[in-house]
């Protein structure tokens, strides 16, 4: 496998899916949201998932942090079951809004979760400072969120995420809200990120681009029922500049992705 | 400065309807005393027959400021015809039905959001309370305290929390479920337990929400300190002022009555807007 950590010897599995279902009963009955989900995630993995809306990579990704339960199959996280690893602390969340607290300045949010989990009041602002210099958000410790771009409040949301050391980033169309131009900075930034860390990271978008940019296997989903269509082992190396994005590797995948997401819709 | 003259243009709308209003309500009774002495007035005199009368339907603008200055400014403090001596006694009522109603209500609140018996339970008979009319219930709180030995300043109060707890439930309620299905999403990834989550997320969220019900629930509070003093015989405060002067035809003291329990109202509101604007800077949601 290509995204092993340099340091680990092994490719060790953090997250694996064993014919994984999820169901929500509604009103208008039964909606499979996903249906026999298997995968494996190697630690130090870049994993998008990208899919129509529907297709249940949210639903995944939620199930991964034990915000939602599968109804069948086995999901572990760290060899744990997701509520078991939700309290020991496995991964980080970044949702599709920087939901910073107004009330609280950049250092204050990225303080919340240190202060529910109980670090010491030096330990706080050490990791703080280390996480804004991770994300290039030195010196804005002591605005507030509306003081900040779109682009810059979604970092601070990240540095939150990352404050506490989970070996799990979870990402749920982060840079979604974002234009363009703002998008790939992130995205460069992000890559630099996962290089500088070696986290595991569970990225869901449906931007083709981005997701072949930043992945080292990318699963193509589709819906009705939420489901696997294909994954794909990236040939691209860790390091991208951004100008890999015009390489034939580069456009092979994104076509191999297209051609995936097409399939998809066929069974309509 | 901009603003300064439509607000004048307001205000002088306001005072001249009333001197019309009362130059048209108040020719009765100068029409009445003509008769009387069986003379003939002409219209200038009717309508100067209206200024100055000692008990006029409808006072002038120019009485009421009158009394009020003497009231206010004229008086000692201490004499009980001095109105910042009424005031005082009523906002003191005021004053402390309004901190045991806005403590019952953010606590009723607190209940109702994290305890689903509490919702369903409580709820119903916060709005029930609030269909009953205050003049209804006032004096009948009066007499159950009274019989267990309860006088003075806490009748008063009780009646005044009455109509101010309910905003303030109401407002806080809203309030603490403010926060978004993400947000309590995001503390759940951090196993945050339910003290946690209240203190972090539900209660700074609910502050915008509690001041403004902080606002309404004040003047209700005013409003039942004086409807508080109407069943009881009060001698003392604005609305035994009001009561007094409708038993002897003193209109002229009841609008100063009123007028001064609208600035005492309007001082409450504008203090708490002072202190919302405060805290809120404080926490940085002022932009």
């Amino acid at each position: 496998m290509q995204a092993m950590q340099t340091d680990a010897p092994n490719a060790k599995t953090v997250i694996d899916a064993v014919d994984v279902g999820l169901t929500f009963q509604t009103n208008d009955g039964p909606v499979h949201a996903l249906k026999d989900v298997n995968l494996q995630i190697a630690k130090g993995d870049f994993v998008s998932f990208i899919g129509p809306s529907g297709c249940g990579k949210t639903t995944f990704l939620r199930a991964i942090a034990a915000l939602e339960t599968p109804t069948t199959g086995a999901l572990s996280v760290n060899g744990m079951t997701p509520d078991e690893a939700r309290k020991s602390r496995a991964y980080g969340y970044v949702f599709q809004a920087a939901g910073l607290y107004p009330w609280r300045t950049i250092g204050a949010n990225i303080r919340l979760p240190l202060e529910i989990m109980g670090y010491s009041r030096t330990e706080q602002l050490d990791r703080i400072k280390n996480v804004l210099q991770l994300v290039d958000l030195e010196g804005f410790e002591k605005k507030y969120p509306w003081q900040l771009s779109g682009g810059m409040q979604q970092r601070a949301s990240i540095a939150r995420a990352l404050a506490f050391d989970a070996g799990i980033l979870l990402m749920d169309e982060p840079f979604g809200a974002l234009d363009e131009i703002v998008r790939d900075h992130l995205n460069e930034q992000l890559l630099s990120l996962w290089g500088r860390t070696g986290k595991t990271i569970g990225f869901v978008t449906h931007s083709i681009p981005e997701a072949v940019y930043l992945s080292t296997r990318i699963v193509v989903m589709s819906p009705r029922p939420g489901r696997i269509t294909d994954v794909i082992e990236s040939p691209l190396p860790r390091e991208r500049p951004l100008d890999i994005r015009d390489t034939p590797e580069f456009i092979a995948v994104a076509h191999r992705v297209r051609e995936g997401l097409r399939a998809g819709h066929l069974d309509d | 400065m901009r603003s300064v003259y439509p607000v004048l243009v307001v205000i002088a709308g306001i005072v001249a309807v009333w001197y019309a209003a009362a130059i048209w309500m108040n020719t009765t009774w100068t029409l009445q005393q003509a008769e009387r002495a069986e003379t003939q007035l002409s219209v200038a005199q009717v309508v100067a027959g209206s200024f100055g009368q000692e008990r006029p339907r409808l006072p002038m603008p120019d009485q009421v400021v009158a009394e009020l200055w003497e009231t206010t400014v004229e008086r000692k403090v201490t004499s009980k015809r001095s109105l910042i001596f009424h005031a005082g006694i009523t906002l003191s009522a005021t004053l402390a039905g309004f901190a045991i109603g806005a403590g019952l209500g953010i606590l009723l609140a607190v209940g109702i959001v994290h305890s689903r018996v509490m919702d369903m339970s409580v709820m119903p008979w916060a709005i029930a309370s609030q269909t009953i009319p205050i003049l209804a219930i006032a004096p009948m709180i009066i007499v159950v305290l009274n019989s267990v030995g309860v006088q003075g300043l806490l009748p008063k109060a009780v009646i005044s929390a009455y109509l101010s707890f309910f905003p303030v439930v109401v407002g806080m309620v809203k309030g603490l479920r403010s926060p978004d299905a993400m947000q309590l999403d995001l503390l759940k990834t951090y196993s945050a337990n339910r003290a946690q989550g209240f203190w972090k997320l539900r209660l700074p969220a609910s502050l915008p929400y509690l001041f403004a019900s902080l606002k309404i629930g004040v003047a209700a509070s005013l409003v039942g300190a004086i409807v508080a003093e109407l069943p009881t015989g009060a001698v003392r405060g604005l609305g035994a002022r009001m009561l007094t002067g409708s038993y002897y035809g003193q209109t002229i003291q009841i609008w100063s009555a009123l007028f001064m329990a609208a600035i005492v109202a309007a001082f409450l509101v504008g203090l708490i807007g002072v202190l919302q604007r405060a805290s809120l800077a404080r926490m940085g949601m002022v932009r």
